[in-house]
């Protein structure tokens, strides 16, 4: 037991005291592990890599099982990640298990957002997990935690050195989550380019500031071989469930013309070291780095976006939960508020457009009047004149007859008159 | 291949297992073994759970309450096997002092029994049901609970939080019952009612050396039907229990309690053993001696058995619904905190 736990633990007033005799409570620590097993454990794995790398195998070799899992094609135009959970019983542990792939990364043409979908969902977990630590009546110890805790970031065995995709892609991911690079499908190449390729991707790795997770040094039970495996990574592995007859047992392998290359052999390749530091050393270390570091920092980046300070001592605290209430009421109001201004503001210029259009019918109105007055002004002095007209052949048809009355008879004014006058037996 | 345990899968549509694997634990280290391949590990997060609990230390807060001269620090005594209570017997002040009102005297002390460190704070209350007026004595008592469950709700909303929220809230409080033998007083049934609410409460009866083994039957009937008329609820709480077979050994916990309690630090030589006891001219009481009375169930209940059940409770039950409580009646004061945060309108977030 190192000091520095113990002085941890102490502070004012806390006194080492020795015991006279047993007390008993060195049974606490198996009252912990026996209310963990009646709960059961939880655990979520990302795989990240491009499609047909293996990763659905090395699950299942993993975890000594088949998941269902099928082929992807190489044609889907976007990322997307498809998580599947399972229930594992090993002894008298359960284990619920989430297996996330990544389904078409790798295989865009244009891969800038390939990252994306990968980082909204862990995300998506976080915040999922804020909501129900904010809510009034929660229920913490009864949550499915579904927030992932290691991350497998598979990396093609060109040899060479780590693509462009998968330096962004880590660097977006390495202070959300634990990253823990493998090489797939090792057994494409030799021990030697392994281990120039292996120093070629943790120098670029470092080069770049890319945070992968180390395995813990601080309990001295485990500090050791977690040091050397440190040195290991990134482990290269194969994957297989098959089995094949080597010697007189069956293994679990890959087998070739030239040879056979055994999943669990260590000469062969790393996938024992991972199953042991992913599985029986640092299982739990990674779901508390998951929870106290890479969550804490999601929790507080999101309470800082939000405006939030911490309260002084003297204020009362807040419940979270109901300020975001209450602030997504004053959004609303805002909203509602500008909503009212527009409105007032399309009721003016509608009232405007009214008056406008009200003039103009003034106008035409009184021009309508206009035309009216003057036509029957015109009409008035038609009128007029055809009665003046009129009058003049009254009078002139009045002049006519009076002349005709005043001729003598036989002179007519013109002859026919007169013979008509005498045929009708006139006098 | 050996029987035992197999890595099993359930899921929705498929149930397949895979073959048997060897039983034994991994862990610390060590390689699996060449031949069982179908060992996969799951099992190795004990081992894990329970290096990471050694290595961080666990926390107790117990307080006692009772009147003065009831054996309260005598018992914590006992319990721990060290001096966590100082005795008010060994006081430089020749007359005892007796508290105007109740004090709360918080000490802590840090213990270890085989590599297993635990923080064990003893919450003394002197001062309790000693004086004339005894009415709204529990009020002390009630604000420092709620105070501690305020310490950490206010630790756990903070924006940059500690690692590991100190926990100072209290888990369990054993309340010493005189041994009059017949009923339990008002003041008993007043304290236990309320604070039966707040915390777990593990009712003793002190001092059960002056009852015969049929008084002290009597008198525990009589104050577990008080009890059950009162509505009090004190620890194992029937509602709490996870499943049937919790039940089975909640309900016989039940029956036993109050456990009739005698401490003491001295040892005597009784029978070749060096034993913990009280020598009268009649005769030894061995404490931990299940015929003479029931400190060794108490110790079972509080340290070797329900420890952590305790602490769970306290934890997501009663803080729990302080915290309920809480959060819901300070909405009316957020209007005067909010004046002070911005809105931010572009991630506001539903």
């Amino acid at each position: 037991m190192a000091s520095s736990d113990v002085a941890r633990q102490l502070d004012k007033g806390a006194r080492p005291l020795s015991l006279a005799g047993h007390v008993g409570f060195d049974s606490l620590p198996d009252q912990l592990v026996n209310k963990s097993i009646s709960q059961g454990f939880c655990f979520n794995i990302l795989c990240i890599g491009e499609t047909g790398i293996g990763k659905s195998t090395l699950m299942d070799t993993l975890f000594n099982t088949n998941f269902e899992n099928f082929e992807s094609s190489h044609f889907e135009p976007q990322v997307k990640l498809r998580a599947q959970t399972y229930d594992l019983q090993e002894s008298n542990v359960r284990l619920r298990l989430t297996v996330v792939n990544t389904v078409g990364f790798g295989d865009q043409m244009n891969k800038q957002e390939s990252y994306q979908p990968v980082v909204d969902y862990i995300d998506k977990q976080f915040e999922t997990y804020l909501q129900e630590e904010l809510k009034i009546k929660r229920s913490l110890h009864n949550y499915h935690d579904s927030r992932v805790h290691a991350c497998l970031y598979f990396i093609s065995p060109s040899g060479h050195s780590l693509k462009s995709l998968d330096l962004v892609t880590m660097k977006k991911l390495d202070s959300k989550v634990n990253i823990i690079p493998v090489i797939a499908k090792a057994d494409t190449i030799s021990k030697s380019e392994l281990h120039k390729f292996k120093i070629k991707i943790m120098s670029e790795l470092v080069s770049n500031g890319v945070q992968i997770y180390q395995f813990p040094l601080d309990d001295e039970t485990v500090a050791k071989v977690n040091t050397t495996m440190n040195g290991h990574l990134p482990f290269a592995v194969v994957g297989s469930t098959e089995e094949v007859c080597v010697g007189n047992k069956m293994v679990k392998a890959r087998q070739y013309p030239w040879g056979v290359v055994q999943v669990e052999n260590e000469h062969h390749c790393d996938f024992v070291k991972l199953r042991e530091m992913l599985i029986c050393v640092n299982m739990e270390d990674l779901r508390e780095q998951t929870h106290t570091r890479h969550y804490e920092l999601y929790r507080r980046c999101k309470l800082e976006e939000m405006g939030f300070k911490d309260t002084d001592p003297e204020c009362k605290p807040v419940s979270l939960q109901q300020t975001y209430e209450v602030k997504r009421q004053e959004f609303l109001a805002e909203l509602q508020k500008r909503e009212d201004e527009m409105r007032q503001v399309f009721v003016q210029r509608v009232k405007e457009k009214e008056a406008e259009l009200k003039e103009a019918e003034r106008q035409l109105q009184g021009r309508f009047e206009q035309l009216k007055s003057r036509h029957a002004e015109e009409k008035a002095a038609l009128e007029e004149k055809k009665r003046l007209l009129d009058n003049d052949l009254t009078s002139f048809g009045n002049r006519k007859t009076a002349a005709a009355l005043l001729q003598p008879p036989g002179f007519t004014v013109n002859g026919k008159k007169d013979k008509d006058r005498k045929n009708s037996g006139f006098m | 291949l050996s029987s035992g345990s197999e890595v099993s899968l359930s899921h929705s549509n498929m149930s397949e297992s895979a073959k048997p694997h060897h039983p034994s634990p991994q862990g610390k280290g060590e390689k699996s073994h060449g031949g069982d391949f179908s060992y996969v590990g799951i099992d190795a997060i004990l081992e894990q759970m329970r290096r990471k609990a050694m290595k961080q230390g666990f926390e107790l807060n117990l307080m006692v309450v009772g009147q003065s001269g009831l054996g309260k620090s005598t018992l914590m005594n006992t319990l721990f096997k060290s001096k966590v209570s100082r005795n008010k017997s060994v006081q430089s002040n020749p007359e005892e002092r007796i508290p105007k009102t109740v004090e709360i005297k918080s000490i802590s002390h840090d213990i270890e029994e085989k590599g297993v460190r635990m923080k064990l704070t003893v919450i003394d209350t002197p001062g309790f049901g000693d004086q004339i007026n005894n009415e709204n004595c529990w009020q002390p008592i009630m604000k420092f609970i709620n105070d501690q469950y305020e310490a950490y709700l206010q630790e756990e909303i903070n924006i940059n939080r500690k690692k590991r929220i100190p926990d100072s809230r209290v888990h369990c409080c054993i309340y010493f019952i005189p041994p009059t033998g017949h009923c339990l007083r008002p003041l008993d049934v007043e304290f236990m009612r309320r604070l039966s609410k707040v915390v777990n409460i593990v009712p003793v009866i002190a001092k059960a050396d002056t009852l015969t083994l049929e008084e002290r039957d009597s008198f525990k009937q009589t104050i577990r039907e008080e009890l059950r008329a009162n509505g009090i609820d004190v620890y194992p709480q029937k509602e709490f229990d996870e499943d049937a077979e919790d039940r089975m050994i909640n309900d016989k916990i039940r029956e036993m309690i109050p456990f009739a309690v005698v401490g003491s630090d001295q040892e005597y030589q009784v029978n070749g053993k060096r034993l913990l006891g009280r020598k009268t001219k009649w005769g030894t009481i061995e404490v931990e001696n299940i015929a003479h009375c029931e400190f060794a169930y108490l110790r079972d209940l509080l340290i070797r058995t329900h420890m952590q059940n305790i602490k769970d409770i306290t934890g997501s039950i009663h803080y729990e619904t302080y915290r309920v409580r809480r959060l819901n009646e300070s909405n009316g004061h957020l209007e005067s905190l909010l004046g002070s945060l911005p809105v931010k309108r572009a991630t506001v977030f539903w």
